[in-house]
């Protein structure tokens, strides 16, 4: 599936945070905050599972998604590629792989369905 | 009658209001519970049992929260003591508590619970199929586990329970669930099982269930239905957005929160907002389980690693970085072959890009031209001698490496001397498993005496 560039946007522009952290030494837990009903509607519709897990390079199916409307939040967490802190670790607290998710780009709300490219 | 329970801040050593704390002890809270460390820091900490943070600090705060305790006359409790919990981070703690009941001219009963584990007993355990791998655990065999330089075991509401139960003013705990100190009283009292712990779960990192995280202290109500979260400093508030939101933090489910004997579910739960700056919360389930188990955390020491940092500033460099790097890369892994010998297995040499991908790895994929790079060597091998012989060996070549072999040598920038940093023992985490117990204390100590005088 195509996008045109105008009926994409990043996930970090549209929430209002997008945040993760260490869930204990081989989890990693992310969680992307929006402002508006719309937003949170938008990339809920927008970002399956299977998305995530591309962008993380781990097995479809390893990625757990978590929808919680009351807070117009949605979380996914995963198995950290490599233990927190050992040798090959690059990102001790987890924290800044949130910004894979961050560059995310999530297709327009209507899209793209309705827009074929 | 309810029970209540005062959290000063998330962890201790990260500060506090101490104008709400003190207010907080007026009010005459059952329990104080402050949680003392966690995995979060990393493998380091529990491979070497010792606290993250420094003994000055800590013995600040904890003298602020002695005085808190006999303002309450309540017990209170640290969990996680010396962020690891270790054996030897618990004792660091008690030393620091004699010495500020001396000080104070205080005569202070201390309880302590041990968690530390021995490999042997564990391993033992690991063959008698006792251990139940957790979510995303690591492949274990006997060697991983004998190899561990620390093992604790995590006490739950049981254990603390104990420990409060000896009458004890102070209960330093060694490894302990973050949720165990807060949630242990209010169990023996009778509360709602659910609302206890789903209770824990939103105080445990203090006023961060707030709208202001950093003023630290919150105040827990539990009874039997449900329970209430206040925060402490002024201008503090608690919503109900602030209270749900923070079962997300740092749990990979954010409904469902595993402890020793069972399961929070807190999918049901309801929040509603009493006032401004309290929220009450009823709907959490406990189920509990079959059998009884407690999670483990090893860390081994697994190599020693030596840093070397270079700075590369040139344009032409810095635009042709990644195959300037997988040049050099080979060219090393050659010298260092020929000159010292091969790596053992988990040992190696890595060139690290900062400013290109040294955060995300593979994973990054933006393709920026940065102003600079770091050139971050870590040398990782069985002792510190042989992996500060092998940054000494890369030196010149770090500094001098050129992009093509008939080009004038380039000179980086190395930003201190000596260029070459010895980092230590490397420690990496072993075990994310829950160990089965016939009994609740089989696998912790409990020792209790008087510290101070007066």
């Amino acid at each position: 599936m195509r996008f045109r560039r105008s009926e994409l946007a990043r996930l970090g522009d549209i929430a209002e945070l997008v945040r993760s952290k260490n869930a204990g030494p081989f989890a990693i837990t992310i969680d992307a905050f929006f402002g508006t009903r719309e937003a949170y509607e938008r990339v809920r519709r927008g970002l399956p599972a299977e998305a995530v897990a591309a962008a993380f390079k781990v097995r479809p199916g390893s990625v757990r998604r978590f929808e919680l409307p009351d807070l117009m939040v949605l979380k996914f967490s995963l198995g950290r590629a490599v233990p927190q802190g050992g040798r090959l670790d690059r990102d001790m607290h987890g924290a800044q792989h949130a910004e894979v998710l961050a560059e995310l780009e999530i297709p327009s709300a209507n899209g793209p369905q309705n827009q074929p490219s | 009658m309810p029970t209540r329970v005062l959290v000063p801040s998330g962890v201790l050593g990260l500060g506090f209001d101490q104008h709400a704390l003190m207010a907080g002890a007026r009010s005459r809270p059952d329990l104080i519970c402050i949680d003392g460390g966690s995995t979060d820091s990393g493998p380091y900490y529990l491979g070497a049992g010792v606290s993250k943070y420094s003994r000055a600090s800590t013995m600040a705060e904890w003298k602020l929260l002695l005085e808190a305790q006999r303002i309450a006359g309540a017990p209170l409790v640290v969990g996680s003591a010396g962020t690891c919990g270790s054996d030897s981070a618990v004792d660091w703690m008690l030393g620091i508590t004699e010495e500020l009941a001396a000080q104070a001219g205080r005569r202070i009963k201390v309880a302590v619970l041990k968690c530390s584990q021995d490999p042997a007993r564990i391993a033992r355990k690991f063959q008698r199929n006792r251990l139940r791998p957790l979510d995303y655990a690591p492949c274990l065999d006997e060697a991983a586990i004998l190899g561990c330089a620390n093992i604790v075991a995590l006490a739950g509401a049981e254990q603390l329970g104990a420990a409060i139960s000896t009458g004890a003013d102070v209960v330093i705990a060694g490894r302990a669930t973050d949720t165990a100190g807060i949630a242990a009283l209010p169990l023996m009292r009778g509360e709602h099982a659910g609302a206890a712990w789903h209770a824990a779960k939103i105080a445990e990192c203090g006023a961060l269930c707030s709208t202001k995280p950093l003023s630290g202290v919150v105040s827990v109500e539990i009874d039997g239905d449900g329970f209430v979260v206040e925060p402490l400093a002024d201008g503090a508030r608690c919503t109900p957005r602030t209270v749900s939101a923070h079962m997300l933090y740092e749990n990979s489910d954010p409904f469902r929160l595993r402890e020793p004997g069972g399961l929070l579910d807190a999918s049901q739960a309801g929040y509603a907002a009493l006032d401004e700056r309290r929220v009450r919360v009823e709907g959490s389930e406990w189920i509990p389980s079959g059998e009884y188990a407690v999670k483990l955390e090893g860390a081994a020491a697994t190599g020693f690693q030596t840093t070397l940092l270079a700075v590369v500033r040139n344009r032409r460099y810095v635009s042709r970085i990644r195959e300037w790097a997988g040049k050099l890369e080979k060219f090393l892994a050659k010298e260092i072959e020929s000159r010292i010998g091969p790596f053992k297995a988990g040992c190696g040499l890595e060139l690290r890009l900062i400013g290109v991908d040294s955060a995300l790895g593979d994973l990054e994929d933006s393709e920026a031209v940065p102003a600079e790079v770091g050139v971050l060597a870590i040398a990782t091998t069985g002792t510190q001698a042989a992996a500060s012989e092998i940054a000494r060996l890369i030196n010149p070549f770090l500094l001098h490496f050129p992009l093509e072999d008939d080009e004038p040598l380039p000179t980086f920038a190395f930003p201190y001397s000596p260029a070459e940093t010895e980092r230590g023992a490397l420690y990496e985490f072993r075990l994310n498993h829950a160990m089965v117990l016939d009994d609740p204390m089989d696998a912790f100590r409990l020792e209790v005496s008087e510290v101070g005088t007066g």
